[in-house]
This record gives C-alpha cells, structure tokens and sequence, in this order.
C-alpha cells in the first residue's frame, strides 16, 4: 500500500526537524509558518500538536513566521492557515511521533504496535517503559523526511482537539505586558516617520527643512533616497512632529489630482476593463421571465485599530526586519528584489500586531524600515505610521459592482444566472504588487501588469461570486479594472462580501417575486446538504417564521454562502429596526466549518466577522479628495461601536469531516445580505448600495412610499 | 529639557523630556517602559491609550505631561497582574474576551472608570461606557459580558487587585 501524498507545506518542508523539535526535557517546539493576526491561530496549532504528539499543551511553545526557523508557509490569509498549516502540522507531528515509536519499539524488542505515548512518556501496553521523546531524542534523527505514511490519531480518539482552548496570547494583551510589535525596542533604536510621497511618479521639488526642524523642537535628521524621504532621531516626539509639519514644508511635483467622484462605485462601469466569461454559454430560453438588479458597495478601509509599524537593522551586510505582515517569506523575497540584496540576506520576523483583516499597511512601513535601515547601517530603526498615514496609504478593497440577472422557470426559480462584476484587484501583496515605499526609490520597479488573484486559489473579485443553489446554468462575466483612483488590494474575504451581498439578495428578490418565505425558497434550490442544514439551523435559532408583513419598520434577514465554495458553510440571520437609521436588534450564525480545533476560537472569528460586515454594511466607505484618500481618521471612516453592537448567537454543526475549514471570512457575506435583506424587509424596499447610509434609507422610503 | 514630577501605578516618578508636550502615552511608553497603554490613533479618538488621571478616564496620546505633573497616573499595568488579576482582567480571561487584543488595555481602564462609579451598570451602561474605546475584531459582545461578570464579582467581595 502506498503512503498517501504529501501535499502543501509538509511536501515543500518535508524534514520533521522544519516541524518539531525536543529543546530541553519536557519541552516541545513547533514551528509554523503561519502567524497570529488577531485570529488565534497559534493556540489552535498547539492543540494540533498536543493531540497528535501526545504531550500536554503546556508544554509545546511555538516559533511562528520567522525566515530563519520556520517554514515557508507564504501567507496567513484566505482562511487557510488551519486547512492548510494546521494539516500540515498535524500530519508532521503524527511521522514525528511514529518516528519514535519505532525507534522505542526496535530498542525494547517489541512491536510498534504495542506502544503508546502519554504526555510524551512512552508506554508499552500501558505500562512506562521508562523512555520519552526526551530520553530518545538523541538517538532519533528529525531529519528524517516525512512520508505521509504515519497514521495519525482517529478523531474518535482526540481530547484536545475539540475543546474550547484558552488563547495562549491573551494574558500578556489583558496584563499590558509587551505584546505587539509597536512595543519592540531594540538598543540605540531610531524612531523614524516617512514623508510620503503623495501618488507613484510624485518627485520631491522642495524641502524647507529649517521650518521641519522648528517644528519639531528637538534633534531630527533627514534620510533622503531618490523620492523616498524619512525623519529619524531618537526623540519620537520630535521625529513625529516633523513628520506632522513636513505634509506643509514638502512641495512635490508631478502630483495628478484624482477625481473624488471616483469614490463611488458605479463610477468602475465608465473605466476601461479587463474581461472574461467564465461558464457555459447564455441558453435563455425565448418569453421566459427574467429578473435584473444590480448591487454596489465602494471602497473599505482595513482600518486596523493601530498604524502599521516595522523594525530594520542592517548590520555586517545582513538585514534583520520585524514585521506584522502576513507573509514573512514573501516580503523577505520583495525586500530582497526593492534593495538589491540577496535573500540569504535578509531575515524576516513576525511580531504580533494589531488586528489584521487581509494587506494593510505592514508591509510597506517593514519595507520603510528597511530602505531606511539600509542608509544607517548600524543604527535599528522603528517606523510606526501614523494613523493619518494608515488611511491614507494603506491598500483598500475595492470597489464593486455587480449585477445579476436571471431566466426563471414557470415557479420562479432561477434556471440560468449571470453575474456581471466590476472591480479593481484584491491583489497587491509582496510577490504580485509594489512595496509602497519602493516607489519613491531612484529606480521605482514597474508596475505589475493588471491581474487579480487566480480562479484556483477562489478568485479577488469573483471570489463567491457563482451560487451554491441547484441552477441549471451559471456563469459570471468579470470585468478587471485596471485603473482604480487608489492601490486596492485583499481586504477580508475579497470580493465574496459584495458578490454574497449581491446574489442572496437577489435571491430574496426572487423569493419574493415568487410570493415564498426566503427561507423556504432557497431551501427549494438548494440540495447541498450542508448548506441546507446551515440555513435549517440559523432559522431555528431566530426562530423564523414566514409570512411577516413587510415596510413596518422591523425587519428580518438571512444570508448564506460557503466562503470560496471550499471552506466554512455560514448562514446568517439579522433582526433589525430600520427608520432614518438602522439599528441592529440581533443576529444569529450557524456554520460548518469541518473539523473544529478550537470552538470558542471559531465561534469568536465568526462573531467578530459578522460584527465587522455590519460596520462595513451600516457604516464604511474611503472618501475621496482631490489631493486622495479624504477619510483620515475615526470620524472620517467611523466603525461601529459598542452601543451599535446587536446580541448575537453562534452555534456550530456537528461535522464528520476530518479537515478544518477556515471561519475567519466565512461570515461576512452572509452578514451583510441578512442586514440588506432585513432592512428591505423593515423599509419594504431595497437598498441595493452599500454602505446603507441615511442618505440611502430616506431615498429608498422616498422612492418606496 | 524639563522635568515633572507625578504619580504612576502608586509610584512618584520623575520624567525628564526634551519638549513639554512630550505626551503622557509617549512618556509612559518610550522613558517610563509601560507600554500597556497602547498607541492607537494619536488623535484622542479610539481609546487605546486610556488612563486613570486621579481616577478619571483620560486618553493619554495627546495629553500633554506638564499638565499632569503632580497628578496620579494609573495604567492597565497598575491594575492587577497575572499572579492578583483585577477582577476585570480575570473576567477577560474567563470570558476569552479578545481577538488581537489591541483596545484591550484601554477598554480595562474605561471599564474599570465605570465600576468605581456604578457598581452594577447594566448592559446598556457598559455599552454606553465602552463607546469612547474602538474594538475593531468584534470582541464586543465578549467584552460586555467580561465586564458584567467582573462588576457581579466585585459586588460579591472578590479580593480586588492591586487597584488604588
């Protein structure tokens, strides 16, 4: 019998020592090329490794995310690192264990069969044998390359996996100890501020440096590298007031003013795009009904609660930069090309840092840090943006448009779907786009030729955007458009939030044109059965029932999907009351997200990405100036806040599938179609832009009435 | 240079700064190294540098620290430790109230600004109380059942931490 293959990390990282290691009696190591963003990840990895290693959680310490111990896991993104980093670990620690096993077996002369490890400790028939890992590490080689032929543990079998596990990063967040990456200080370090340059081809024509260092009333030094300018010193307080009156005491040139009418999302369907048809070809049968409505949303804001921030050293011909950025392997690759070193070169750490929804500014102040850090060598240099900054520079998820329209059979149900989607690309991140600070640099890299992330790994902008229900014939047409007024790149499940958004509510639409509950309707085209069980379920807990009157000024919504038709069902329901505004009175989850590590860990991503699509929904949208991005700060971009906050209940199915499916995205499309579907429900008429704003309301009831 | 004297976590600190309107969230941060106060937005508008000023909630990032000379500074740090958690980070804990955990240390001080003042708020006042601090992960409801479970806690005698 053949071993089965080994896919992913473990066949790129095939030697069990990339994995695990036995540093001291009674430690364990694993290593992980994920990294915690907020979501939890390394106290389920543990777990992980705890069950199939048999050792006690309290043991295992994990090294995450760092170029010189760990593997290359590229990015902690797209809701993978369980389905992806999380197998693969967990099949490392099974070989890691069965490596032991047959070295302890050949050594007490018995078969492997007859051992067991607890707590490490290696039992024969349940009786100790006096060996452990840590006894029998050195006559046992981590070398070794794993096979894929270790069996690992039955999930009958597992105790740790399954349970709810506190977070190992919790305490020292709770505590106030240094925990993030803006608490790092490095001896000598400076702290450094850039002056960004305002658009890609801005060239710097003016510096009045005698009023920058009025300004900032205390010792400052200029780093300049082509267009790229920075203000270091080792008074932060000086060095950010600089930075402050630097924006009035820097003239650029070659700055092209955008046009804020760009801002709103219908606005893509007068640019110049990339298209594509992807599914059969139109077969609409002649005189059947038809149904057209189109949807939009514009640009988001990551809006992490804290700027970006990046540590650099550039010692003895070697870099060592410290980062938040989801992917320390393919920013170390990005440094490498900007600054003409060679990636041996170059170490990358990953510190934790403030919550992270997808390609914020990490990245590029890393890439900051560095290009600064290579101008001082000897000196570590801390660039922490400002929050100003953040809005302004950070990459954004684009805009969208999306239009669906349908051919419907005799009882109303779709028969042939076409969803039309405008957007710019949810793909920018180092290896498919520019580090920011690259671009003021003498020689700047060219800009990437227009793309977006590949159908194989579920898509930017048509990532959801086919439906799971029972239709004879779906396609979608996708329009790329190149030329977005400012950088977009991955925000939280990409384009699924306004594609989910769009199609459950038209599905609603449908429903409605049908004289159907929504909830029914969509269980009469829906065979898959874990979706069907996934809105079962979520209208139970609402306890949904059919047939309420519609425009009375409360409402009710569902909204489901499975994120990239590949990880976590979720389905939605919202109860809300809507008049000028809206205010959010409940909301109910029920996903399958597989195998569950960690369920308190799931149940917090779920809520939290139902929390954050409501502020997005009710709340959200990058303003635009001429001179850019015009929403600079939390009264400009406001989020919602606790008050707004509605109780919510999240209960997960019971699943038979061995494979963990990632839940951090899995709920913000589902989210925001139950809210656009609710308040059409409240208002009796709908509201097909996003953000729901009073604006929108007053003209839809204008409009309804 | 200037120096000013004031009170952190119960203790008389002086601090010796090159500019006067050096911040007190820079001050505790970078000279002092308490950096459970967190830098968030610089602009007194998300809540992750709050602190107790002789007990009041303040944001510490635009606070100028000539003005709280001879004043009485706590930070999440003066609270409570892992070995006697405030019941409020005990509460945290239990609930696993967190995501990134970055509003955190803002939210605890705020938090424990309600207590002191209304022993049994209810879920709207928490609410109410919390708005001045932005969580972005959504650990809100998590957060408000925390606070709730701290405040039944201290209501029934649970040894308060280190709290002044």
């Amino acid at each position: 019998m053949s071993a089965p293959a080994l896919t992913g990390a473990l066949a790129e990282h095939p030697a069990l020592s990339q994995w695990v290691a036995f540093p001291a009696p009674g430690k364990v190591t694993i290593f992980s090329g994920k990294v915690e963003i907020g979501q939890g990840v390394l106290t389920a990895m543990v777990q992980l490794a705890a069950e199939e290693l048999d050792v006690a959680a309290e043991r295992i310490a994990i090294e995450a995310g760092d170029t010189d111990l760990t593997p290359n896991e590229g990015f902690t993104a797209g809701s993978q690192s369980m389905q992806f980093g999380g197998v693969a670990l967990r099949q490392a620690c099974a070989e890691v264990r069965a490596a032991f096993l047959r070295h302890a077996a050949q050594k007490l002369g018995c078969d492997a069969g007859e051992l067991t490890v607890a707590d490490g400790r290696i039992l024969r028939q349940g009786n100790a044998t006096g060996a452990d890992y840590w006894t029998l590490a050195a006559e046992v080689s981590l070398a070794a390359k794993a096979t894929g032929a270790a069996p690992r543990k039955p999930a009958s079998d597992y105790t740790v996996v399954g349970q709810n596990a506190a977070r190992l990063d919790l305490p020292a967040k709770v505590f106030g100890a240094p925990a993030f990456i803006h608490d790092l200080k490095l001896d000598g370090m400076w702290h450094a501020r850039v002056v960004r340059q305002p658009r890609r081809g801005a060239s710097i024509a003016a510096i009045d440096e005698a009023a920058i260092r009025r300004a900032a009333r205390g010792g400052i030094n200029f780093v300049r590298h082509g267009n790229f300018l920075a203000i270091v010193g080792s008074d932060e307080t000086a060095v950010e007031a600089a930075a402050i009156a630097a924006e009035a005491h820097v003239t650029w040139a070659g700055v092209e003013p955008l046009n804020p009418l760009q801002q709103q999302a219908a606005s893509l369907l007068q640019q110049p795009s990339i298209d594509r048809t992807v599914g059969p070809p139109p077969a609409e049968a002649r005189g059947a009904a038809h149904h057209e409505a189109t949807y939009s949303r514009g640009y988001l804001a990551h809006a992490s609660i804290a700027p970006s921030c990046g540590l650099a050293e550039f010692r003895d011909g070697h870099l060592t930069v410290w980062t938040h950025a989801q992917g320390p392997f393919p920013l170390r690759a990005n440094l490498a090309q900007t600054l003409g070193l060679d990636a041996q070169n170059i170490s990358v750490r990953h510190v934790q840092g403030p919550g992270c929804y997808g390609h914020n500014g990490a990245d590029d102040a890393a890439a900051d840090a560095a290009i600064i850090a290579l101008q001082m060598p000897g000196k570590p240099i801390r660039v922490r943006w400002r929050r100003e900054e953040e809005f302004c520079f950070e990459p954004v998820s684009s805009a969208m448009v999306v239009k669906v329209r349908a051919a419907l059979d005799d009882a109303g149900r779709p028969t042939d779907w076409t969803a039309e989607i405008w957007s710019g690309t949810h793909s920018a991140r180092p290896g498919s786009g520019n580090l920011l600070g690259a671009q003021a640099l003498p020689s700047p890299p060219p800009e990437p030729a227009p793309h977006d992330v590949p159908d194989v790994a579920a898509g930017g902008a048509v990532r959801n955007g086919t439906p799971l229900y029972d239709i004879p014939a779906k396609r979608f047409i996708h329009h790329l458009v190149p030329e977005t007024p400012v950088r977009t790149s991955a925000l939280r499940g990409l384009g699924a939030m306004p594609n989910v958004f769009a199609i459950e509510c038209f599905i609603d639409e449908l429903a409605e044109r049908a004289g159907q509950d929504p909830v029914a309707y969509r269980l009469s085209i829906t065979s898959d059965r874990r979706a069907r069980a996934v809105i079962e379920k979520a209208a139970a807990m609402a306890g949904w029932t059919p047939g309420l009157a519609a425009g009375s000024g409360r409402g009710r919504g569902i909204g489901v999907a499975r994120y990239k038709d590949r990880a976590a069902y979720a389905a939605v329901v919202v109860e809300l009351e809507a008049e000028e505004a809206i205010r959010l009175t409940r909301m109910w989850c029920a996903a399958d997200a597989g195998l569950v590590v960690n369920p308190d860990g799931a149940i917090n991503q779920l809520e939290g990405g139902m929390i954050q699509s409501a502020s997005w929904v009710l709340k959200e949208q990058v303003q635009l100036a001429t001179t850019g991005i015009a929403s600079r700060d939390w009264e400009t971009y406001p989020v919602l806040r606790f008050s707004e906050v509605p109780e919510i209940s999240v209960e997960l199915i019971a699943s038979d599938s061995d494979v963990p499916l990632g839940v951090g995205e899995a709920t913000a499309g589902p989210t925001a179609a139950a809210i656009g579907n609710a308040v059409a429900h409240a208002l009796g008429a709908r509201i097909r832009d996003l953000p729901l704003t009073r604006e929108r309301i007053m003209a839809a009831l204008l409009a309804g009435g | 240079m200037a120096q000013f004297d004031l009170t952190v976590n119960g203790r008389a600190v002086s601090v010796t700064v090159a500019n006067e309107e050096t911040s007190l969230l820079t001050v505790l941060r970078n000279e002092l190294d308490l950096v459970g106060a967190r830098f968030g937005c610089g602009l007194e508008q998300c809540g992750c540098c709050m602190v107790l000023i002789d007990g009041a909630p303040t944001k510490s990032c635009a606070k100028p620290i000539w003005s709280v000379a001879g004043k009485s500074v706590t930070t999440v740090e003066g609270l409570g430790t892992p070995e006697r958690p405030h019941p409020l980070q005990r509460a945290l804990l239990d609930e696993q109230a967190g995501q990134c955990g970055y509003c955190l240390s803002g939210i605890i001080i705020s938090a424990k600004a309600l207590l002191d003042r209304n022993p049994a708020p209810t879920r709207a006042e928490i609410a109410s109380a919390l708005d001045d601090n932005i969580c972005r992960c959504g650990s809100h409801n998590r957060i408000l059942r925390a606070v709730e479970r701290a405040a039944a806690a201290q209501r029934q005698g649970a040894a308060p931490g280190e709290a002044p």
